[in-house]
């Protein structure tokens, strides 16, 4: 007969296994723990590069943006967070008018942080950021404008 | 060693010189009561937030944090918590019974822990007995939790009672039969004596396999009889919101929390008294300069640490196991902890006939 099926045999290997459960448990006790004391670390936390916390437009020193007002960001959103803003602009050179972005309206409270704006700009002129500290007492103050 | 006898002759010869005999007594068993209380109280805290730390670092988190350095007033505010609450009436609850039950549980834990000896002559009471007193005492806590389970009117705290009450009254075998192991060894029930016995060694020691074998049956009972994980089936949060208790509010639920965290801490105190040497420092014979150092410790030290390891351990295995179903608890008790328990107690026997032990 098989030694492990017999009463002594049971004995032995549960123990054995009990002690390898609470090996793990021992080495677990001793490791540094992984807690985050939130507003104390705030110098210390690592929050991911890709963690998506906000909408912002990349502006160059000057203040100019990528955007083409194509609109695409505002048409594919699911929430309609976005809205924009534009003008026709008349080049003074050439003579043609031209679409250009006056304004870029991005409600962060209405926001579900899911990337299609991004996926979709032509010119990648929006991203998302890890700023993730947006608590704000007026709902008003969550209606941003990315452009300057 | 230093003797607190000393301390409590003085004072019962002080009461005695102002006052008659019996007065004298009375005004004693108040203070002794008091002082138990107090002591029974404050280990509850430091057990509830040790339980918490430990429990934390076992699932590599900080525990509380917040109050206080390193959380330290946590436990107070939970005390102050649970004393602010309503004690809610339950509708057709047996009321008698259902305010009486938290206080049976908390009497008998009481009682067991007044038999602690916490140093020399630093105990409540100690007559020949005292093993056998402890097994008295600590038994009838099942009443009142059975009691709870059939007052609350309540299907879960029925269910919870009855699975308590056949794991306590298993499991009170098998911790009776690892007491009785040391009893054979070193002759006695009187706990001062049981831990005089242990000053050339400790009984672990000792008895070196039965005593071993003895002691780890004893904390897997132990850890039963406290109604703990992975035995607690009687609480078990997953099946029956909270067994027993699961009606109780206010301070009559922190009665049962209270008790459930003493037991475990009388366990272990037992555990330590009867098979570690109570507040007897560790002695090696042939190492004299050692064992001088090891003296100077003082006694209620020595007690409390060992108490507080075996804490530990209990902890440990709480915070590792997963729950057992009630046919693994009632077999693992009948199957294997009682007949593996009996061949102890008759190997104990031959050892002690044979003067196999040290």
């Amino acid at each position: 007969m098989d030694f492990k099926k017999t009463y002594i045999g049971r004995v032995i290997y549960s123990l054995v296994s009990l002690t390898t459960g609470l090996k793990t448990t021992l080495i677990e006790f001793f490791t540094p723990k992984v807690t985050e004391q939130y507003p104390e670390n705030r110098k210390t936390q690592h929050i991911s590069e890709r963690h998506r916390a906000m909408l912002y437009m990349s502006l160059d020193e000057n203040g100019n943006n990528k955007c083409i007002a194509c609109g695409l960001c505002a048409n594919t959103c699911p929430n309609g967070t976005i809205t924009i803003k534009t003008k026709m602009v008349t080049d003074e050179e050439t003579g043609k008018s031209k679409k250009v972005l006056e304004e870029y309206t991005y409600d962060l409270g209405c926001c579900m942080f899911c990337q299609l704006c991004v996926n979709v700009c032509p010119k990648d002129a929006i991203a998302f950021n890890n700023k993730y500290e947006n608590a704000v007492f007026d709902r008003s103050k969550l209606v941003i404008k990315l452009n300057k | 060693m230093f003797d607190f006898s000393t301390i409590t002759t003085a004072i019962d010869q002080f009461l005695r010189d102002i006052m008659p005999s019996q007065a004298a007594l009375l005004v004693e068993c108040v203070l002794v009561a008091l002082c138990a209380v107090l002591a029974y109280v404050m280990f509850a805290i430091v057990m509830i937030f040790m339980e918490r730390k430990v429990c934390a670092a076992f699932q590599c988190r900080l525990g509380p944090m917040r109050v206080g350095p390193w959380g330290l007033l946590q436990v107070f505010a939970d005390v102050f918590k649970m004393l602010i609450k309503e004690i809610i009436s339950i509708n057709n609850s047996d009321k008698v019974l259902y305010n009486l039950a938290p206080y049976l549980v908390v009497m008998s834990s009481v009682l067991t822990f007044c038999c602690l000896p916490f140093g020399e002559g630093l105990l409540v009471l100690d007559f020949n007995i005292g093993i056998f007193f402890i097994m008295a005492a600590s038994s009838f806590g099942v009443l009142g939790i059975l009691l709870a389970g059939w007052s609350s009117n309540n299907k879960f705290s029925m269910i919870g009672a009855v699975r308590s009450g056949a794991q306590m009254i298993s499991y009170e075998l098998s911790i009776g039969i690892c007491l009785l192991t040391i009893v054979v060894m070193s002759g006695t029930m009187q706990i001062s004596e049981l831990v005089e016995a242990q000053r050339d060694g400790w009984f672990i020691f000792k008895g070196h396999l039965p005593a071993v074998i003895a002691f780890i049956i004893y904390l897997i009972a132990g850890n039963a009889e406290t109604n703990r994980a992975p035995f607690d089936l009687p609480e078990a949060e997953s099946e029956l919101t909270a067994g027993f208790h699961t009606e109780y509010s206010g301070m009559h639920f922190g009665f049962f929390y209270v008790a459930e965290f003493m037991n475990l801490f009388i366990v272990a105190g037992i555990a330590s008294t009867l098979f570690l040497g109570g507040w007897m420092p560790l002695h090696i014979s042939g190492f004299d300069s050692f064992n001088t150092i090891m003296d100077y410790i003082p006694g209620v030290i020595w007690f409390l640490g060992k108490t507080f390891f075996v804490i530990w351990v209990l902890m440990w295995i709480r915070w590792t196991f997963p729950r057992l179903r009630i046919d693994q608890v009632v077999s693992l008790e009948w199957k294997y902890l009682v007949p593996i328990g009996l061949l102890n107690l008759l190997i104990m026997t031959l050892c002690v006939v044979m003067g196999w032990i040290f």
